[in-house]
């Protein structure tokens, strides 16, 4: 057996799968720490299906909480930047274009220092070890906890992005340092952006990652513990705390992935409505749209490969009020104080989920305290809320013909049967916990990153057998033979080796084999 | 005639300047970033028309020369372009009053409004290309008297070299190449200088214009869901181009990319949706020629662009990547870049290809859409 859980902003949702049956799904509120809400999940699954905790082979985690910080520019650490590079890249310095509020939430520092290669591997400049050194004892003054380093042509050569890391370590213990050859692919600006965000997020992924692997414990659980990532496959424990970076966009590619395996639809629409918002995202043959060109993660551009997600802000927690005889939902929501702050707990403002238990759509806390709703404002608010979520699917449509609207996450109660533009709209069974069965449901991957001599007219056969040895490293991580598919394909000459000598990196991806126990 | 560019305006430019750039031209968001902050500081630029020049005024193109694979790595400095402008104004012994793209596709159209923001001197809403292509001879200026030299030439450190290579524009493109390769695949340069009378016989108009607004085109299909490609052709009849058309669509399956003489050359292959058809581009910093199946359905000059397949976005040739869904979607060259004289500096052979120039619109259709 094997559990997915999906931490989310609001909701903290958990499954317990043998093969491709879903045994139990429970949904509890996110806690600040994260753990104790996987912890009472883990409870409330045992409550619903027992299970000896040897049973469990595996532990799937899905956390939108290392995105959401820095979208919220919040729980992040004092970080700083040194791009070697001089005197080049100077028009354009580390973290031009970043939006001010996230500049301050992580007391940004940035540092231009000698150094860097040339495409052919020649030095642009050599390190000039003074300057690196009056840069440790500025970063020291300055309280900065985490280190990007980037360097000119660092996918090409990590020589010098290595040295400066050593020197930082050797001279700031305790900070932590992530290098930019390790995180992105060439493109300066980019790498060097989602190093900085890395970077930015190093101290919460130390606490979160301990605390799951510390919660797992305590419930008697020792079965491996994985992390999603971006493309749908898995990262142990241990890698997730040095690149929390590598989680971002694993929130919408559960989503997406669950819809595909509950609804059977493979070309659709997804919309996943949360406390707080809806993301819409589209399905093409079973796998997530990627986004192109810009993807912009709080206001940074960056190039991962993400998928292609609009977000509205109509969740449960929406606020409704009434404006000028119009009755507004969103964008604000009482996110995880729901249950503090909605009619139907009790509370005061007036919610989303407050017009779909008055309209008797759900049955959640005491529909007698909505009860006095007049039953048009709630049908406006209802169909205002439609009405959103439909011009949000229209914009992500990319044909003028309708599409099949796949709806998920526990907030999509208030959505109705049907959606103006949308050719059907499918409720899978399990619809609520989509995010978990995603994460539960995980792929596996295998990848290959190695310098290889290539001779004049051997490309497709080197090619080959890097795609081979990918695939087998996939294989032999566990995913099933026949799902296995190459997924990437990137080569960077190394101009400076002999031979024609090209990193080359594939990745293969495919289903992890499912236990039949 | 004469318009300003602000910063809201770059988002457009960059996207219509990547269409044009055929896939070469360089990064143009590296170029947006810098006018951007350019702007910022300096206030908006003027452009103005060719028609507004006086006869008498001096115009001094400049450019940025180099493999956009060593771009996106190699950011400027900034001074450089600058620089390389003052080093020819020394040269002549007369000051610019205005500035000029020599190619307005990739980055290379937004290189002139860096440099006209710091100098706080017009940009001409003209080109030499009417889209990018890889060799500094392969200017309509050149085709139609206008010669490359004197060019300046320079790198960060504010080392200039003045070139002088006479009416040989080809051997003044080999010097430079040389040297941009020696100060590390990527340089700047300010070259072509001609007087307002010359600028209107020699230069192809309106194509600053052209570029922000197929970019604007590009983007309202996307907020409008119309199909991108049926937009471009619509918004394309009226133009000096005047042809469009989607010509294969499919997902990337290889992309065969290295940096040799300073260049970024190579093959991207698609394979079409539920279809045995393969569509094969090969390129030299722009796509050359487009083969489906084998045969050829679009060649230089003629402009090939890859569009992300549902968002129309473009994509530049170092963007390529396995498993993208594309849209191959081909332009007609302006009609001054189809004449003889012009086929035998910017045509098939120029690249070493072995085709005849057919204008990709009267070449029978392919049967894959």
């Amino acid at each position: 057996m094997r559990i997915g859980i999906d931490v989310g902003g609001t909701n903290t949702d958990a499954v317990l799968l043998s093969g491709n049956t879903i045994l139990a799904e429970t949904k509890s509120a996110t806690s600040a720490d994260v753990t104790s809400g996987i912890s009472d999940a883990l409870n409330e699954l045992r409550r619903k299906h027992s299970f000896e905790p040897a049973s469990i082979q595996a532990v799937m985690i899905g956390t939108t909480h290392f995105i959401n910080a820095i979208v919220e520019a919040d729980r992040l650490c004092p970080t700083a930047v040194v791009r070697l590079g001089l005197p080049v890249t100077e028009a354009l310095p580390p973290l031009v274009g970043w939006p001010d509020n996230l500049l301050r939430a992580i007391s940004a520092r940035g540092y231009l220092c000698h150094g860097g290669h040339e495409f052919d591997g020649t030095t642009i400049s050599a390190l000039d070890y003074s300057e690196i050194n009056r840069v440790a004892a500025d970063l020291g003054e300055h309280g900065i906890r985490s280190v990007a380093i980037s360097s000119v042509f660092s996918p090409v050569n990590a020589e010098m992005e290595a040295e400066v890391a050593a020197l930082l370590r050797e001279k700031l213990p305790s900070v932590h340092i992530s290098t930019s050859h390790e995180i992105g692919r060439i493109g300066l600006l980019e790498r060097e952006s989602a190093t900085v965000i890395n970077a930015a997020l190093r101290e919460l992924a130390d606490q979160v990652c301990t605390g799951l692997a510390t919660t797992l414990a305590h419930a008697g659980i020792h079965a491996p513990l994985y992390l999603s990532q971006n493309d749908g496959t898995l990262m142990d424990v241990g890698y997730a705390r040095e690149y929390p970076v590598a989680t971002f966009a694993s929130g919408p590619t559960n989503s997406m992935r669950g819809a595909a395996f509950l609804s059977g639809l493979e070309d659709c629409a997804v919309v996943d409505v949360g406390g707080t918002t809806s993301d819409v995202g589209i399905l093409r043959s079973g796998f997530p749209r990627e986004a192109t060109a810009e993807v912009s993660v709080g206001g940074v551009r960056t190039n991962f490969r993400m998928p292609d997600v609009l977000s509205v802000g109509i969740g449960g927690g929406s606020r409704v009020r009434e404006e000028n005889a119009t009755v507004t939902v969103g964008p604000d929501s009482v996110g995880y104080r729901l249950r503090d702050e909605a009619m139907v707990f009790g509370g005061q403002t007036m919610t989303a989920t407050d017009l779909a238990v008055a309209a008797g759509k759900a049955a959640i806390g005491d529909p007698s305290l909505v009860g006095h709703i007049d039953s048009a404002f709630v049908r406006a608010g209802l169909d205002a809320i439609a009405e959103q979520v439909a011009t949000t699917v229209d914009r992500m449509r990319t044909s003028s013909n309708p599409v099949p609207v796949a709806l998920v996450g526990g907030g999509s109660i208030l959505l109705p049967d049907e959606l103006a533009g949308a050719a059907k709209v499918v409720r899978p069974d399990h619809y609520s916990v989509a995010n978990a069965v995603g994460a539960a449901i995980a792929q596996i991957g295998g990848e290959v990153d190695r310098i290889f001599p290539i001779a004049p007219g051997q490309r497709d056969e080197v090619l080959d057998t890097a795609k081979h040895e990918a695939v087998d490293k996939a294989v032999a991580a566990g995913a099933d033979p026949t799902s296995v598919e190459i997924v990437d394909v990137e080569e960077v000459p190394i101009a400076y080796l002999p031979g024609n000598a090209t990193r080359v990196r594939v990745r293969a991806v495919g289903n992890l084999i499912l236990d039949n126990s | 005639m004469a318009f300003e560019i602000t910063p809201d305006d770059l988002g457009d430019l960059a996207r219509g300047a990547a269409l044009l750039g055929t896939g070469g031209g360089g990064d143009p968001t590296i170029g947006r970033t810098l006018v951007s902050e350019a702007l910022r500081r300096n206030g908006p630029v003027t452009v103005i028309s060719p028609d507004e020049l006086s006869d008498d005024s001096l115009i001094i193109p400049t450019a940025l020369i180099g493999a956009p694979s060593v771009l996106v790595e190699r950011l400027p400095r900034g001074t450089e372009p600058v620089s390389a402008l003052q080093a020819l104004e020394r040269h002549l012994g007369c000051k610019a009053t205005a500035t000029m793209p020599i190619e307005c596709g990739g980055i290379n159209s937004t290189i002139p409004l860096f440099v006209a923001s710091q100098l706080g001197i017009p940009v001409v809403d003209a080109d030499g290309m009417g889209r990018a292509f890889p060799e500094l001879q392969m200017e309509t200026f050149a085709i139609y008297g206008v010669t490359g030299s004197p060019l300046a030439i320079s790198d960060e450190h504010g080392h200039t070299a003045i070139l002088d290579t006479g009416d040989d524009n080809k051997s003044l493109e080999g010097w430079a190449r040389v040297l941009a390769i020696k100060v590390g695949g990527v340089s700047y340069i300010a070259e072509y200088s001609m007087n307002g009378a010359e600028a209107r016989r020699t230069a192809i108009p309106g194509t600053l214009s052209l570029a922000l607004r197929l970019g604007r085109t590009l983007r309202e299909a996307r907020e409008n869901h119309r199909d991108p490609a049926e937009a471009l052709s619509d918004a394309l009849t009226d133009t000096l181009y005047g042809h469009g058309e989607s010509i294969f669509t499919g997902k990337i399956v290889d992309v065969e990319r290295r940096t040799v003489e300073g260049f970024t050359r190579g093959t991207a292959t698609i394979t079409g949706f539920d279809t045995d058809s393969t569509c094969t581009i090969d390129f030299q910093n722009e796509f050359l020629v487009a083969r489906v199946d084998g045969n050829t359905r679009v060649v230089v000059p003629d402009l090939i662009t890859v569009l992300h397949l549902e968002t129309g976005e473009p994509i530049t040739a170092e963007a390529l990547r396995y498993g993208q869904r594309v849209r191959v979607f081909a332009i007609a060259t302006p009609q001054m870049m189809r004449t003889p004289e012009a086929l035998n500096v910017i045509g098939p052979s120029a690249f070493g290809l072995d085709e005849e120039f057919v204008p990709f619109e009267q070449r029978t259709k392919a049967t894959v859409l």
